[in-house]
């Protein structure tokens, strides 16, 4: 298995800060905003970008929720494994708000396209945009794209795209890993 | 560990405790789906299941289908009442009648014991048994194991006694070997005649003072008398039984801590338990009713995830 770096921590750092400007641009005080991290990785960089919009660009009413898309995947009963729920954690209403879906690597869209459905649960959103830290290009199945992206990545269906935070897995980092191919 | 050891839910012998801890976390999450404002979740769009009812249920058969509807299965819904049995189909043609219909699952109770561990064997569909005779309910007895958790934090360790007719309850039953799977310590308390005579060999302690019983507990479950089911007198009167071994007001208060009432359902009000326990806080009669539909569709994705394509 080999790998390589495609973002390092002070890269990954410089991105973040960008994104979050970016919401800021568009998005003004958050009033009327919401920020949904996608389980389960999405919920990181969602936790990430809200500390930094409060902590170093002083956005004082953030709301900020979970959403598990689990039970709206399409591929229920089509893999091997039983699909395993995480956590939804939404204690509002998303009704009339703009909504902003936050996951850390888009790729195929299908988990959005749940999340699309998943949202509905908690009302009719004004807007629904998506924030994602690798965008995949090339290897959608569906045609979902991002709103903001932090970086684009022309990898191939056997490679795989891995993010790293440094309160999981000690440093904040992005890598490209090629799988080995069993048998 | 993502996946049940087994491929039906016939009754709780046949599961080990890790089955059980994936079914509550899984209802942990199904317990929030059905607090959100829209209480449905599209995951067994593909799947049908049939409701077969061979004896009388309000509770169950609403819980069952409202969970497998909440999972936005096709539902169909069969009572014996009205039905083919009468003119002498046997069950099993009875069931291949309807799975001939394109039919993925079968939640099914019997009056007789065994009769969806004989149906696992001869049809080809996932089977859940919602109460066959005096054997065994094992959705009624996760329900209570996960509302016991909800209320107390776990179940190992706790002490639970069970009263009243354990010798007619498939309630009882399943609730003996969900609770020492999970680690918890079980008393059966009742008139002699309503003890199985054995009942000690599963390892529970046995109990004729209901005094001594409740002073023991955390948590008391009242099981209704089955008059139904009993074909000669077991206990002289009503009133009598109430008097030995019916809960009330006065007698929780008596006792040194406060302890958790539950009760499966129908509530003989006055006869088990009176009015002012079942409303009172200590009673978590309604949460094992809402919690008896996140338990079932936890149980429902969780075995429907293994039929394949």
């Amino acid at each position: 298995m080999s790998q390589k770096v495609l973002l390092n921590a002070k890269e990954v750092n410089i991105i973040l800060h960008r994104l979050a400007c970016q919401l800021i641009e568009n998005h003004n005080n958050f009033t009327d905003t919401v920020l949904i991290g996608i389980q389960p990785r999405g919920k990181y960089l969602a936790q990430r970008l809200a500390k930094m919009l409060q902590d170093e660009y002083h956005v004082e009413q953030l709301h900020l929720g979970f959403l598990d898309i689990t039970f709206f995947r399409d591929d229920f009963r089509r893999g091997d494994k039983t699909l395993e729920a995480n956590s939804t954690e939404i204690n509002f209403l998303v009704e009339g708000k703009n909504v902003v879906f936050i996951d850390d690597v888009l790729y195929t869209g299908r988990s959005i396209r749940a999340a699309l459905t998943a949202i509905q649960s908690f009302g009719r959103p004004k807007e629904i945009e998506l924030l994602t830290l690798i965008d995949r290009r090339f290897s959608r199945h569906l045609p979902i794209q991002p709103t903001y992206s932090g970086r684009q990545v022309d990898a191939i269906n056997k490679e795989k795209v891995m993010v790293n935070w440094q309160e999981n897995e000690g440093e904040d980092s992005v890598y490209l890993i090629e799988k080995e191919v069993s048998g | 560990m993502s996946e049940l050891s087994v491929n039906h839910l016939l009754g709780i012998k046949y599961l080990n405790s890790q089955d059980i801890q994936l079914i509550f976390e899984t209802a942990d999450h199904f317990k929030e789906v059905i607090n959100r404002p829209i209480k449905k979740v599209p995951s067994l769009r593909d799947i049908t299941i049939a409701n077969l009812f061979f004896e009388n249920s309000t509770r169950t058969r609403l819980s069952f289908e409202l969970a497998e509807k909440r999972l936005s299965a096709d539902v169909i819904n069969f009572s014996a009442a009205q039905s083919s049995v009468k003119k002498g189909e046997t069950l099993i043609d009875t069931v291949n009648n309807i799975l001939s219909m394109k039919v993925d699952m079968v939640v099914m109770r019997h009056p007789n014991p065994g009769a969806g561990v004989f149906l696992s064997k001869h049809v080809n569909a996932s089977i859940v048994n919602a109460g066959d005779g005096a054997h065994e309910h094992p959705t009624q007895a996760l329900l209570d194991s996960y509302s016991i958790r909800e209320r107390l934090g776990s179940v190992e360790g706790k002490n639970v006694v069970i009263v009243g007719d354990i010798l007619h309850s498939r309630v009882a039953l399943s609730n003996i070997f969900a609770l020492q799977l999970q680690g918890a310590n079980v008393m059966v308390c009742g008139p002699k005649t309503l003890l199985p005579k054995y009942i000690d060999k599963l390892g529970v302690k046995v109990e004729t003072d209901l005094r001594k019983a409740l002073n023991w507990c955390d948590v008391a479950n009242m099981l209704r008398v089955q008059n139904e089911r009993m074909d000669i007198s077991y206990f002289p009167s009503t009133r009598e039984y109430t008097q030995q071994y019916g809960v009330n007001k006065a007698l929780l208060d008596s006792l040194d801590k406060e302890i958790t009432i539950m009760h499966p359902g129908p509530i003989n009000r006055g006869v088990e338990i009176t009015s002012d326990v079942a409303d009172s806080k200590q009673a978590i009669i309604l949460d094992q009713v809402q919690n008896g539909v996140a338990v079932r569709m936890a149980v429902i994705y969780l075995l429907a995830s293994k039929i394949k394509h």
